[in-house]
């Protein structure tokens, strides 16, 4: 037994460029800009906040309901409503700034002009750590493909993002895709700093009374608990494939999960609908991990990075 | 301001077929609930339901830090709620939400609740009395023992008219025919909770009568902050976009809504 008192364990992690104190994330559109959540702790310290999604022009979103619950889970078609770039930039990112928050900005875009457009106009703003890029959204130049279903279609709008910014940039990864491992190469071979793993798996709920679909736009996207054994698979797939630094999140509640991801090779994770259930859950976690690491005598987080990869 | 508070049920009791009224001591969110707001509510410690239930603040003992909610049990995460023992503990998110307007002293104020949406009316009634305001309720169910709430309000001196569909207690009909019998220009303040087909009644009533009003909106709901966008809602008064239910209301002005009587509620009816 090692007798002498232990120090506190390092928690501090670099996500391809994205510099965190801590290994844990709160996900985009679940935390909104932050401030919603001032009462409940203080934001800065949180790892990083992923923002709500941004894209080039304000979006109204989709017509309600646009949540519903599912069993250990919840679907959900927002739409990317958003006040647009200009007004995340004059209004909300200077809050963040001065909080001292570690920002990720979160693009989204109907094509590949959008995002460049989008990542324009970040370009020189302090107060960005990285950028993450929703590629879950319908190419309308491609009849409304999903980015992120097409290796060719994820290259290009990493290409054409990292030339416009200096900043790390992050493709957040479909899971609706049968090989993750492809999509995941081609973000690579664009030039992606870090992947952000996974978004939500797309779904369904029907009203039997009503009989009809019960979200406004039908379909939805899967998150929560229910996801975490595919999150957990794909990371494991990809990081066992190649050496990128992964935010791997998907119905983390707590950080026994957190740890799973981890261990299945994500250098950091993301906290998404466990924020709903507690607004304090990205801080219990990264707490939780600390204690793990206390009692496990690891001295720095990226030692767990990929434990449970064969060796 | 919001905050986290764990809570201790003092009480869990079925009030009618389907509705209870749980009293939970909660000191800290109890001092901070203005009428209209609503608390989020962590059903279980499980995943299963998952998401908090957000529940208009019923009543508020200020002094001992007592919050009662009055809820309908409608689906899985209710039914649990209805199973909370006494010294079981209840983990509270709020209170959320923008509330009802209170009237000033002595106003004359009529409120217009249907079903479980009588919730939110009680504790604006309580802190009305306060304020010597005079005040009016007319209280719809679908049957007499659904009319439990209307002793509450009794209590507080308020003046109950009540209205059954079944036609067991009070008038034999729907709320919004007692309407019939009252004068608008007697009331500066107008407040409505209840099933939508109702309120877009009252609201109707109310505004060809140029009377002030308020009501209360519901929906599913995520995050109860404003950071997930789930609650959207069409309101005429933040068109083209959408109003958040759970931080641009649940609470709105009557204006600000318009509601079609046949706006389908999913849950919540005048029951």
């Amino acid at each position: 037994m090692n007798s002498r008192p232990m120090s506190y364990p390092d928690l501090s992690t670099d996500l391809g460029g994205i510099k965190m104190n801590n290994p844990v994330a709160v996900a985009s559109g679940t935390f909104g800009y932050g401030r919603e959540y001032e009462d409940y702790m203080d934001i800065a310290v949180i790892g990083a906040v992923i923002v709500k999604g941004t894209t080039l022009e304000p979006r109204v979103g989709n017509p309600p309901p646009r949540i519903i619950e599912t069993p250990a889970g919840m679907l959900n078609a927002i739409g990317l409503e958003n006040p647009g770039v200009d007004i995340f930039l004059s209004e909300h990112l200077p809050y963040l700034r001065d909080k001292g928050v570690t920002v990720i900005a979160n693009l989204a875009g109907n094509s590949i002009d959008d995002y460049a457009a989008v990542a324009a106009k970040l370009e020189g703003h302090a107060g960005i750590a990285g950028i993450e890029l929703n590629i879950s959204c319908p190419n309308v130049k491609k009849g409304g493909l999903q980015f992120g279903t097409d290796p060719v279609m994820v290259k290009q709008v990493v290409e054409a993002v990292k030339q416009e910014t200096f900043l790390p940039v992050m493709p957040k990864l479909s899971p609706n895709v049968t090989n993750i491992v492809e999509i995941a190469a081609a973000a690579r071979e664009g030039g992606a700093d870090a992947l952000s793993m996974i978004n939500t798996l797309m779904g369904m709920a029907i009203d039997i009374e009503q009989r009809r679909p019960v979200l406004g736009n039908v379909f939805g996207g899967l998150s929560g608990p229910a996801i975490k054994p595919v999150a957990l698979r794909m990371i494991y797939q990809v990081h066992r494939e190649m050496d990128i630094p992964i935010l791997g999140g998907g119905g983390i509640m707590n950080a026994r999960d957190a740890l799973e991801f981890i261990m299945a090779g994500a250098t950091a994770v993301s906290v998404g609908t466990g924020n709903f259930v507690n607004p304090r859950a990205a801080l219990d976690i990264a707490r939780g991990i600390q204690g793990f690491m206390q009692d496990n005598g690891v001295k720095q987080i990226s030692e767990l990075v990929g434990a449970a990869q064969p060796r | 301001m919001a905050a986290l508070e764990i809570g201790r049920v003092l009480d869990n009791r079925q009030v009618a077929r389907d509705k209870y009224v749980m009293d939970i001591a909660a000191p800290a969110t109890a001092r901070q609930c203005q009428p209209g707001q609503f608390l989020h509510i962590r059903i279980t410690d499980t995943y299963d339901p998952l998401l908090r239930r957000p529940l208009s603040v019923y009543d508020v003992l200020f002094d001992s830090g007592i919050i009662s909610l009055l809820y309908r049990v409608v689906g899985q995460g209710t039914s649990l709620l209805a199973k909370a023992a006494v010294d079981e503990a209840v983990d509270i998110m709020g209170p959320l939400g923008q509330g009802f307007t209170l009237p000033s002293e002595n106003e004359s104020i009529i409120l217009v609740g249907g079903g479980v949406g009588v919730a939110p009316l009680l504790y604006l009634a309580r802190l009305s009395r306060v304020r010597q305001c005079r005040v009016r309720l007319l209280l719809g169910a679908a049957g007499g023992a659904q009319l439990g709430a209307a002793s509450r309000f009794e209590k507080l001196g308020v003046e109950v008219k009540t209205a059954c569909l079944d036609g067991s207690a009070g008038y034999h009909g729907v709320v919004t025919d007692l309407l019939e019998h009252e004068d608008a220009g007697d009331y500066s303040r107008l407040y409505t909770c209840g099933p939508a087909p109702m309120m877009a009644v009252v609201s109707s009533w109310a505004q060809a009568h140029g009377l002030w009003g308020e009501l209360s909106l519901e929906e599913h709901m995520a995050c109860g902050v404003g950071a997930c966008l789930g609650c959207a809602c069409q309101l005429k008064a933040f068109e083209p976009g959408y109003a958040k239910v759970c931080t641009d209301g649940p609470v709105f002005n009557i204006q600000a809504v318009e509601l079609s009587p046949d706006q389908a509620r999913k849950e919540g009816h005048n029951e």
